[in-house]
């Protein structure tokens, strides 16, 4: 999360802003992280940053595998590429393993 | 920027005036992980050096593979190792006694490595020798996933005692795996290891991933392990040599 602050207010500050109101993330579900330690970490971090008091928005991103026999693309819920026709498992994902800022909204 | 705007009259009027906006960024968080690692895996390209990361839960068998594969190795790949722990240098004075030259990093809070501290590792070591690489990750089987060091290939080991579904419960490792190692395999009768079980659900965690079942006590698997180290190696060598 301090990654992602830093971006955030490196962003903000290149884009002559004084204050973050909102920061906007992608988080795919095998980035390895956890959108709730994410809030956490964000509300002990912003304190004393151009991002203090600013809300964080975090749109998950389900895994998107690819059956190579099927020739189609299918979403997983329980992380394991199963897909949904021939039952075989993935060699290739496809998404998931986002993690990025994607927009801010400052003043 | 308004921040440096010295006339505090101005700097206010445009704080009223400013209006809530949006920005797009569409950056990658660990953007700056990755652009080092893109530095690293460049200078490994430019010296033919086969770079793996070695991933496993503490206690997996990481040194212990590591120890004998450098041995093995010893006058038919130069190999280097770096290796992360939290704290002390335990597993680098077990690597040493291969000959081999070895940096220990020391993490202290953090459960990873990431790509600038695998620069400065490089510092010290004789990379012009260099045919193999070695990374000993920090033992965890999460946060280390996300983080792209400059690697080739990305080894993770799965020893007989820690359970046979270790693969299903920690997907985001598995996946990424390039080959899974299964390690302690002289201890599997003892601990009931389920084989079938377990090569089930690499099976389906890491299914594009090489298996190798080995013992570091006994030895038994490691020939395969090793010839494909050496494989690996010889790709790279020709791909930096470039079709002739």
């Amino acid at each position: 999360m301090e990654s992602a602050l830093n971006l955030a207010v490196e962003q903000a500050q290149e884009a002559g802003a004084v204050r973050i109101h909102s920061i906007r993330l992608r988080v795919g579900v095998l980035s390895g992280v956890v959108p709730d330690s994410l809030r956490f970490a964000f509300e002990s971090l912003r304190a004393n940053t151009p991002a203090e008091g600013a809300s964080l928005e975090i749109e998950e991103i389900p895994a998107l595998f690819w059956c190579h026999s099927c020739r189609l693309e299918y979403q997983v819920t329980n992380l394991m590429p199963k897909c949904p026709h021939c039952h075989a498992f993935s060699r290739e994902l496809r998404a998931g393993r986002e993690l990025e800022v994607v927009s801010l909204e400052i003043e | 920027m308004m921040s440096q705007q010295p006339d505090s009259e101005i700097h206010t009027a445009q704080l009223a005036s400013g209006r809530r906006r949006t920005v797009q960024v569409r950056q990658a968080i660990l953007s700056k992980n990755d652009r080092i690692a893109q530095r690293n895996r460049a200078l490994f390209c430019a010296r033919g050096i086969l770079v793996v990361n070695v991933l496993s839960s503490p206690g997996s068998g990481k040194t212990a593979l590591l120890v004998e594969t450098l041995l093995a190795l010893k006058g038919d790949l130069a190999s280097a190792v770096i290796v992360g722990d939290l704290a002390t240098d335990n597993d680098a004075l077990r690597l040493r006694t291969s000959g081999a030259p070895v940096v220990q990093l020391n993490t202290g809070a953090m459960c990873h490595l990431e790509a600038g501290m695998i620069a400065s590792a490089l510092k010290v070591l004789p990379l012009d020798e260099l045919g193999l690489l070695i990374i000993e990750n920090v033992g965890n089987l999460v946060c280390p996933a996300s983080y792209d060091l400059g690697e080739d290939l990305r080894i993770v080991l799965l020893s007989v005692t820690e359970g046979e579904d270790k693969p299903s419960k920690y997907p985001p490792m598995f996946q990424t795996a390039d080959a899974v190692v299964i390690t302690k395999m002289d201890l599997a009768p003892a601990c009931g290891f389920n084989r079938r079980l377990a090569m089930e659900h690499v099976g389906k965690a890491a299914a594009k991933a090489r298996i190798f079942e080995t013992s570091s006590k006994t030895r038994e698997g490691l020939d395969g392990w090793l010839e494909y180290l050496k494989e690996q190696q010889r790709g790279k060598c020709a791909r930096h040599v470039g079709p002739s």
